[in-house]
């Protein structure tokens, strides 16, 4: 019984990539299901929370498609470096952040949402603009949803199967995370092996949640914490 | 429109900038918003002109106050019209220029203050000084903070202060910036009469050395007098009086106005007799009993026309045997239906056939033992029957 402890490695790496992505990604998106007026808003909502509901497999399949030769994303992208995005480290950080936009956004669109709007009112009227409203004010009262929206996705990267499977494959160093390495103990039989790994992924995700979750009292907080 | 934006922050202590009167820019407002609302849509339609000092704006909640301030602020888009101060122009629909909102140099001191809970006190103040240097930032701080007595407040959060001391926060917030006008939307609503007093004595004493146009909400008659050297009221979306508080209060021609200048007490009533010769009418007004008559000063109306009424609650004498001798003309019995107490104010309803509120002094409801159902006369004098525009014609 060995544990792969370079798929542990890489698992980690997807992970604390793709939630950096999504913090940068997830922002401006949220701020704008936030703060837009438009009245076909709902649609991008709706398009956002889409990765919920799908089967992963269904996105993985899109994302391959769409990433591999026959695509112009695709054919850009071997054009840009010489090889396809399929089957490699960088189209699975892709589908991960495709996959885990909904768990980093809906927690920070709700608390930017929830943020007194009088107090960006009184911000603009103190001459600040848009982005020093939103840096100043709505950021800093928005820290108990973004901590939220983080470790979401953090934790939703750390456990995602279909995807990985569809886009990444299972190559060892580079594809093969910790749920395919389970997923491959199984089905070879090996499962004591399988047993320990998902033992530790399964302590490992929970210690982390609940560091954050016990740091940050109120998980599901929107608006400014008391 | 960039020199003009320069103005605001030139314009510091003695302002009289470059215009070279002591007067200052004057705000200047014609506007029109429609606002859909529930099922309702409200217009908001006001043509005004505020010199530097305080105007009060007055009028019932739900009559445009708050959407007011919000459109010179540029929190809200006007449909038409046109708002500038001075020579610079903020909002003009014609030339499509909407100056955005961090540009237009007017502070706005919100009901709900809006201090940064996240923030100290002096940081919540420093906010709009970006534009100045750290030790700049520092020193108009806290120069404002001594102003508004809070200096010992700085590095508290704005969390924990009490609601007296937000108040003065938040105004040192905007004060702070030099803006070129000041909307205050009923800032001191929340506090009590002394505070509330100590804090518009600070504001007086600010805005003697400033001298911009003060844009100031209120629902309260005292904050009117105490402040305003011009008051506009407001009802429904449109302006219906501007004058000094003296003029609109005293002798108000509607009925919004009356309600809104404490007229407590309002009836309906019909011209019965005139006398040109001594300067008065009689008026009978509808009561449970038949009508009651009063005698009240001559305006121009034809007998049997319809009038309003008004009389304030302490206008109104009582008496608990029939007074002799009184140069007042109206004397009315009645019987006392109920006593309130609030504050210091005792709150008499009276029933004389109709039903009608008189306020009185502790000491005077303790002199004269009243009580509910105790017999009782009124006496008020005929000039303290105001004359407003006919009930016929305003429900028409």
């Amino acid at each position: 019984m060995t544990i792969d402890w370079q798929a542990f490695w890489l698992t980690l790496q997807l992970a604390v990539v793709v939630s950096a992505a999504l913090l940068v990604i997830g922002l401006p998106v949220a701020y704008w299901i936030a703060f837009s007026g438009w009245r076909w808003k709902f649609l991008v909502e709706a398009v956002v929370a889409l990765p919920i509901v799908l089967p992963p497999t269904v996105l993985g399949f899109y994302l391959l498609v769409a990433l591999g030769p026959r695509s112009p994303v695709g054919r850009w992208w071997i054009a840009l470096t010489g090889h396809t995005l399929a089957f490699t480290f960088s189209g699975l950080v892709i589908g991960s952040i495709l996959y885990s936009l909904p768990f980093a956004v809906q927690p920070f669109a709700a608390s930017f949402a929830g943020v007194d709007r009088k107090l960006i009112a009184a911000s603009a009227t103190l001459g600040a603009s848009p982005l020093r409203s939103f840096f100043r004010v709505v950021l800093p009262l928005s820290v108990p949803g973004l901590i939220t929206g983080a470790a979401l996705s953090f934790a939703h990267t750390m456990g995602e199967f279909g995807v990985v499977l569809m886009v990444g494959g299972n190559i060892p160093g580079v594809t093969r995370t910790v749920s395919i390495d389970i997923y491959d103990r199984v089905q070879a039989s090996d499962y004591a092996g399988a047993n320990a790994t998902a033992l530790l992924l399964l302590v490992l995700c929970f210690a982390l949640l609940g560091l954050v979750y016990g740091l940050n009292r109120r998980p599901w907080a929107v608006g400014p914490a008391k | 429109m960039v020199e003009g934006i320069e103005e605001a922050t030139a314009t510091t202590s003695h302002g009289d900038g470059r215009n070279g009167a002591v007067a200052g820019p004057v705000l200047e407002g014609r506007f029109r918003k429609r606002m859909a609302g529930q099922g309702q849509e409200f217009v908001l339609e006001v043509e005004f002109r505020a010199a530097a000092g305080f105007t009060i704006l007055f009028g019932a909640s739900g009559a445009g106050k708050t959407t007011l301030l919000d459109c010179v602020a540029g929190l809200v888009r006007p449909d038409s019209g046109r708002i500038a101060v001075g020579e610079r122009v903020l909002f003009d629909a014609a030339q499509g220029l909407d100056l955005a909102v961090a540009k237009r140099h007017v502070g706005y001191v919100f009901q709900s203050l809006a201090l940064f809970p996240h923030m100290t006190v002096e940081q919540n103040v420093e906010y709009g000084l970006a534009h100045l240097s750290r030790a700049g930032r520092g020193e108009r701080a806290a120069a404002i903070l001594r102003t508004f007595r809070i200096e010992h407040l700085a590095r508290h959060s704005a969390r924990e202060i009490s609601g007296g001391e937000s108040q003065r926060a938040a105004l040192a917030r905007t004060l702070v910036t030099d803006p070129a006008v000041l909307l205050l939307d009923e800032p001191l609503a929340a506090l009590d009469a002394p505070t509330k007093a100590k804090i518009i004595d600070d504001l007086r004493e600010w805005n003697r050395a400033h001298r911009i146009p003060i844009l100031y909400v209120t629902h309260s008659r005292e904050e009117v007098f105490a402040l305003g050297e011009r008051v506009i009221v407001l009802d429904a979306g449109r302006i219906v009086a501007q004058g000094t508080p003296h003029e609109i209060m005293t002798a108000p021609r509607q009925e919004t106005v009356a309600q809104l200048a404490g007229f407590e007490n309002i009836f309906d009533a019909t011209v019965e007799v005139v006398h040109p010769e001594r300067g008065t009418m009689v008026c009978w007004v509808a009561g449970s009993t038949g009508p009651v008559t009063l005698e009240t000063p001559l305006v121009r109306a034809e007998l049997g026309s319809a009038l309003r009424v008004g009389i304030r609650a302490g206008d109104i004498l009582l008496a608990t045997s029939l007074p002799q001798g009184l140069s007042a003309r109206n004397v009315i019995a009645g019987r006392i239906a109920s006593l309130e107490q609030r504050d210091v104010v005792v709150s008499a309803r009276v029933n004389c056939g109709v039903e009608m509120e008189v306020h009185l002094t502790l000491a005077a409801r303790d002199a004269l033992q009243l009580a509910p159902g105790k017999e009782v006369w009124l006496v008020i004098k005929t000039h303290s029957c105001h004359l407003m525009q006919g009930w016929k014609d305003s429900r028409s």
